[in-house]
């Protein structure tokens, strides 16, 4: 193990390191610690100037109250779901379909189709967004959820199918090749033997797109307005002008606002780094 | 099992016929929503249109105006600076990963926490640090007064607000390049270690001659997320600045999407002529990317 394990290391040594993590934690969260204390002061205490002293009273109900009762905000957050779970059944699907054939099948193409995903998966949003903004209008999904979603599983596609191609990859392939000699057909090797090994890539993808798709901003400003579709990043924007300068709510917003993919790393943790890590270790 | 269409024209040709309908979804879905528009920019760009009328052809028109033109000069240095100092991700990542990479109790913890900036959308963490940044309730200028130091006010001074925006955006950036490290860490051969031990490697020499290169994996990917992140950074500028103060923190990324599509006119060719320009900058980058990847393609070849 690098660097050397600190129980090796002197008594002094280790107890140094014990309060210096800490620490280091602290400052590393310090902004959202900062936000955090802001959420559950009360209005006085920023009238007064008293930012970073002893709140006044404790209003975490008062503040994340108003926050659910007395602004869009559950719609938005309800709108980020309707948007974010679809996308997320219909890209880990696409993508099961698109890495198998990919993965196992060797035709004259698959590196080119293969490289087409990779590629367009990295291109600018910023080159797609008139003509894909024009085809959701033209089809009448502008400032619908459905022509969020549609574009959202097209364009994560690309990644899961780089995921999906390169986990069927590392299955062993001799399963499939004695599925073959007995005689299986090759829609029921996907269903009954491939796809059961593909659980833990499932799950590390749909946690990943879960995240993804949650905290998108840019397409939400760009094919959608106000509370019927928008999702809770864009919507938060309207949330902050109701609330102006009025900072423990805002920032009991934006926590409400950030919660749902915090609680799914923290339920699903090994699953998630399993998914942003993959390929990081050959 | 036995099938009674053994002969039959689908079953011969099975081994075609089951990668292509498993691919015509996702391949059509592909087409329709990514390729196709990025063809379909190129061809915009070469119009003047507003995105509702007719659209007036003007050739490089667009193009020519961009050399002339200020704010996209100023959007295009403020890209280097993103990509420049956004790398320090990567360095940065990997010193808190080698300070993390231990075993006490608890630790487990201690790097969900401090991984988890990365989880939090890029919305949230503009709006944080836009507060963490404000000249009278901000956390900065109360610990900076602390110090006896003058407040500043990092997002309102033209000079320091890139810097200030790109500094938040490194801060779930670095969380991404740690996990990639802590991953890449674990996976280090202990014998190789133990060899360079033995040959009276430590500190320093050891990082640089035995673990980074057990880590070059995770740097590729390091490397491939950070400089797509910083060509993509759209929404922090959006949040914390709109572009300001002066359009000093623009990028084209942001710059294209006030020209097309916001209250400053629906420019829809100039917008994709610079939506091209940023295209093809990272063109060179995914090139790079996939070539890379070619390779080992190649090696692994079976």
């Amino acid at each position: 193990m690098f660097p050397t394990p600190i129980e090796k290391r002197s008594r002094g040594a280790q107890i140094t390191y014990q309060t210096l993590v800490p620490l280091a934690l602290i400052m590393w969260l310090l902004p959202l610690i900062a936000v955090a204390l802001f959420s559950v002061r009360p209005l006085a205490d920023f009238t007064n100037g008293n930012y970073w002293g002893v709140p006044s009273s404790f209003e975490f109900f008062t503040n994340y109250g108003k926050v659910f009762l007395e602004s869009d905000m559950p719609r938005y957050m309800w709108n980020s779901i309707l948007i974010t779970v679809p996308t997320v059944v219909g890209a880990v699907a696409l993508s099961c379909m698109t890495g198998f054939a990919l993965g196992i099948y060797r035709f004259r193409g698959n590196l080119i189709i293969f490289f087409m995903f990779i590629a367009g998966n990295f291109v600018p949003f910023q080159i797609l967004m008139v003509p894909v903004r024009d085809l959701t209008v033209s089809a009448g999904l502008y400032d619908t959820k459905l022509g969020l979603v549609l574009f959202h599983i097209a364009f994560q596609t690309g990644f899961c199918t780089l995921f999906m191609r390169n986990f069927i990859r590392a299955l062993p392939y001799e399963l499939i090749e004695a599925a073959r000699v007995e005689g299986v057909a090759e829609w029921r090797i996907f269903w009954y033997v491939v796809l059961p090994l593909m659980k833990p890539a499932i799950a590390a993808l749909a946690v990943l797109i879960f995240t993804f798709i949650w905290n998108d901003y840019f397409w939400a400003i760009v094919l959608t307005q106000g509370p019927d579709a928008q999702p809770v990043t864009a919507g938060i924007t309207s949330f902050n002008s109701q609330f102006v300068a009025q900072y423990h709510l805002m920032s009991a917003g934006s926590i409400v606002a950030a919660l749902p993919p915090v609680a799914m790393f923290f339920l699903m943790q090994r699953h998630f780094i399993a998914g942003l890590t993959l390929g990081a270790v050959k | 099992m036995t099938n009674a269409h053994d002969t039959s024209w689908v079953r011969r040709n099975r081994m075609t016929l089951t990668p292509l309908m498993f691919l015509l979804p996702g391949v059509l879905f592909f087409l329709v929503y990514v390729i196709s528009p990025i063809l379909q920019s190129f061809n915009i760009s070469l119009y003047e249109w507003d995105g509702l009328g007719e659209a007036t052809y003007i050739g490089l028109g667009n193009y020519q105006e961009l050399m002339s033109d200020r704010a996209f000069e100023t959007s295009l240095w403020n890209n280097l600076k993103w990509l420049a100092l956004y790398l320090l991700a990567i360095p940065a990542g990997l010193f808190i990963a080698l300070f993390l990479n231990q075993t006490i109790t608890g630790m487990r913890l201690y790097k969900s926490l401090f991984f988890f900036p990365f989880v939090l959308s890029q919305v949230v963490v503009g709006l944080v640090f836009s507060w963490f940044y404000l000249p009278r309730e901000g956390l900065l200028n109360a610990v900076l007064s602390f110090l006896g130091m003058d407040a500043i006010n990092v997002l309102g001074d033209p000079t320091m607000a890139t810097y200030g925006i790109i500094a938040a955006g490194l801060w779930p950036q670095t969380a991404y390049c740690m996990i990639l490290y802590l991953t890449g860490l674990n996976a280090v051969d202990p014998e190789q270690i133990e060899a360079g031990r033995l040959d009276g490697a430590k500190g320093w020499r050891m990082l640089w001659h035995v673990i980074l290169p057990q880590l070059k994996p995770a740097t590729f990917i390091a490397f491939v997320v950070t400089i797509i992140g910083a060509l993509r950074s759209f929404d922090l500028i959006s949040i914390m600045t709109n572009g300001g103060p002066f359009g000093s923190t623009r990028v084209l990324s942001f710059y294209m999407f006030e020209k097309a599509l916001s209250e400053y006119g629906f420019r829809m060719g100039y917008g994709s002529a610079i939506a091209v320009v940023l295209f093809l900058i990272m063109l060179v980058f995914i090139g790079y990317f996939l070539w890379s990847m070619y390779q080992d393609e190649k090696a692994a070849r079976r």
